[in-house]
């Protein structure tokens, strides 16, 4: 167990800058999750912790060592890729044990091991087998098994679910997380998959286009997204976004179409300024003012019904409402949020307003 | 019976004809050969060489195998040009299989300089064939004094890369995700080859091996150049050397013997093999 500093780190191929100097001191024990857009420097950055990626600036350190010039072998961590990437002609026992051999340790010692990995596993029965033979949930568990023996100071994982149907990836998320609970171990997890995100995570590195947009608990992402990037990109449906003004008294958002929206506190140092507004459309519902929509479309999920609204202005509005549908398409609805769930953003930069 | 019917009849007869005519004609000359082996040199001379086998077969084939003269002139004994042709083919096969497998994984799996060169310099060589370059070898291969050795028979016919392309491409396929999982799991490029590579080419190496020692078993110019004594001589260009010039009388016989003695071993390479590659197949390894 140990804790992994990522300090600074930069990574270009060529002139292509694809990690722009990223920071994070990851805890003792603790599980981040790398999430993100594809092409945004998630398997790269992953990559340089693991070694197979040199590191063109900056510092990474597993366990308060500097591992820059290590070998991937000597930096004590062991990794699970996307596509398993197990050995086709080994036995799953040899698969598991491949990296012990390797390390020299004792044949009882690596039975055992084994043999404890694949209870925790449940892989017991298929140890003769090859990976060939397997389901892809038992690969997937296989290689997860390959890094568990290892008991290394990090887990490091690359999408280890995305090659799984949707059954078998909320399955293995829940097995994940229990292992997780069980084993303690520092681990960093690749993947653009918010809901794996926000369930496994004990914090979220959110990254766009090679920085960390925002680093914080599922909840603090959820509640408090830094940018209008991670506003957009955690939630689902994603969060709507308003062109709006605060008004010269900094009480209220002036947005178009007359609509008044009052702020919890008055922001008198914002006063004047041009703003975007998030409003979560799960944080809407029917009120007596404030937005006047006309029903587009019905989703009805079953547990909750996601209706697509149009302003007077044209802008679109997503509201998220527990329960069944109560309304149908060419309907008249007036929505609300608390004034508490508004989120502000520089128009320009996209960064939250803070306060 | 409809038209229709006794048309598609037709279509199915006519592939039939064809292959068994093609078997026929591949199998009739070898027949031949077989039945030749087992008669005396007298009827075969004659040119009324019967379609049955007589009781000579023995006799032939013993003294084929370790006389060193026929009726009319001294050979070679085959015992002594079949081991000099197992150890040229294998010495080829293995050799080739070697040079290429370690070849193919450098260029295939490791980024130094110059590497799309080398890569195109082992690429040419395929297209100098022996023949091409056989004066300026067989001068090397004199001045390094190697003439009747197995060395000069074997290195210059080892030292082509045939077979570094189609392992390059095999290992293309061999995803980076493997490579990586062993650097974390500690296997250098020595035990990477060795313990996953290897395994995954036996059936590459298998094919290959068959295609080569087929090929090498199979050389004809070359030996005929390096190769002056009796002792180094190869079951292929001895059987040429028994065959006459046409104003001496040939002791068919033990040729047609011979003949049927240079066909086994790459028979029984191809059958053992073929068992392997069935294997490979059976518990194919995605
Ligand atoms: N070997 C390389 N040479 C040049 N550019 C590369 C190389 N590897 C990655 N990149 C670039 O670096 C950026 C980050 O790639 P990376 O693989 O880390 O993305 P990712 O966030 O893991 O995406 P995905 O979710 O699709 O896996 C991409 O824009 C990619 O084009
Ligand atoms: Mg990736």
């Amino acid at each position: 167990m140990a804790t992994v500093d990522i300090r600074n780190v930069r990574k270009s191929y060529g002139p292509v800058e694809a990690i722009k100097g990223i920071d994070i001191a990851i805890r003792d024990g603790e599980f981040l999750v790398l999430l993100g857009p594809s092409g945004c420097g998630k398997s790269t950055l992953l990559r340089m912790v693991a070694g197979l990626e040199t590191i063109t600036g900056g510092e990474v350190a597993i366990g308060g060592r500097v591992v820059n010039q290590l070998d991937p072998k000597d930096r004590d961590i062991a990794m699970v890729f996307q596509n398993y990437a197990l050995y086709p002609h080994m036995t799953v026992f040899d698969n598991m044990a491949y990296g012990l051999k390797i390390r020299g340790l004792p044949k009882a010692e690596i039975r055992a091991r084994v043999d404890k990995a694949a209870a925790i596993l449940e892989l017991g029965r298929f140890l003769d087998r090859r990976p060939s033979q397997l389901s892809g949930g038992q690969r997937q568990r296989v290689a997860m098994g390959r890094a568990i023996v290892r008991e290394p100071a990090a887990f490091l994982f690359d999408e280890p679910l995305s090659n799984l149907d949707a059954k078998l990836r909320t399955q293995m998320r829940v097995e994940i997380k229990r292992l997780q609970d069980r084993l303690r171990i520092t681990s960093l997890y690749v993947t653009h998959d918010q809901v794996e995100a926000m369930t496994l995570a004990d914090r979220i590195l959110v990254m766009n286009h090679g920085v960390a947009e925002q680093i914080g608990t599922p909840l603090e992402v959820y509640q408090r997204p830094a940018s209008l990037f991670v506003a957009g990109f955690i939630g689902s449906p994603p969060m709507n976004v308003l062109d709006g003004r605060i008004d010269d008294r900094g009480e209220a958002v002036d947005l178009a179409g007359g609509i008044r929206l009052a702020l919890p506190q008055p922001r008198l140092s914002d006063a004047g300024r041009a703003v975007k507004l998030g409003v979560r459309p799960e944080h809407l519902a029917t009120a007596d003012s404030g937005f006047a929509i006309e029903v587009e479309l019905v989703e009805a999920l079953g547990a909750d019904t996601v209706v697509y609204g149009r302003l007077a202005g044209g802008e679109s509005l997503l509201v998220r409402v527990a329960g069944l549908p109560t309304c149908r398409n060419g309907d008249r609805l007036t929505v609300a949020p608390p004034p508490d769930a508004l989120h502000l953003f520089d128009a320009v930069t996209g960064r939250r307003l803070e306060g | 019976m409809t038209p229709s019917s006794s048309r598609s009849r037709l279509i199915d007869l006519v592939p039939h004809i064809v292959l068994i005519v093609g078997v026929l004609v591949f199998v009739y000359p070898i027949y031949v050969t077989l039945i030749g082996s087992t008669w005396d040199s007298g009827t075969i001379g004659r040119g009324g060489l019967p379609l049955w086998p007589s009781g000579e077969g023995p006799a032939n084939y013993a003294q084929a195998w370790a006389g060193e003269a026929g009726d009319r002139a001294m050979y070679t004994p085959v015992r002594t040009m079949m081991l000099n042709s197992l150890v040229m083919a294998l010495s080829i096969a293995l050799g080739k299989i070697a040079i290429s497998i370690l070849s193919a994984y450098a260029v295939a799996f490791f980024r130094f300089p110059l590497r799309m060169a080398f890569f195109w310099l082992i690429f040419i060589t395929l297209m100098l064939p022996v023949e091409v370059r056989i004066i300026p070898t067989y001068k090397v291969v004199a001045d390094l004094g190697l003439i009747d050795t197995y060395a000069g028979l074997t290195i210059p016919l080892i030292a082509s890369a045939t077979a570094t392309l189609l392992f390059r491409q095999f290992f293309l396929t061999i995803p980076d995700e493997l490579l990586e999982a062993a650097k974390i799991d500690g296997a250098g490029p020595v035990r990477f080859f060795i313990d996953v590579v290897l395994p995954l080419s036996r059936t590459n190496i298998a094919a290959l091996f068959v295609i080569l020692f087929i090929y090498g078993w199979n050389q004809y110019l070359w030996p005929l150049l390096v190769t002056s004594s009796r002792d180094m001589e190869t079951i292929v260009t001895g059987i040429t050397k028994m065959i006459g010039t046409g104003e001496s009388a040939n002791d068919w016989h033990i040729i047609m013997a011979t003949t049927v003695l240079a066909m086994l071993p790459p028979v029984a390479v191809v059958l053992l093999m073929q068992r392997w590659f069935v294997k490979g197949l059976v518990d194919s390894e995605k």
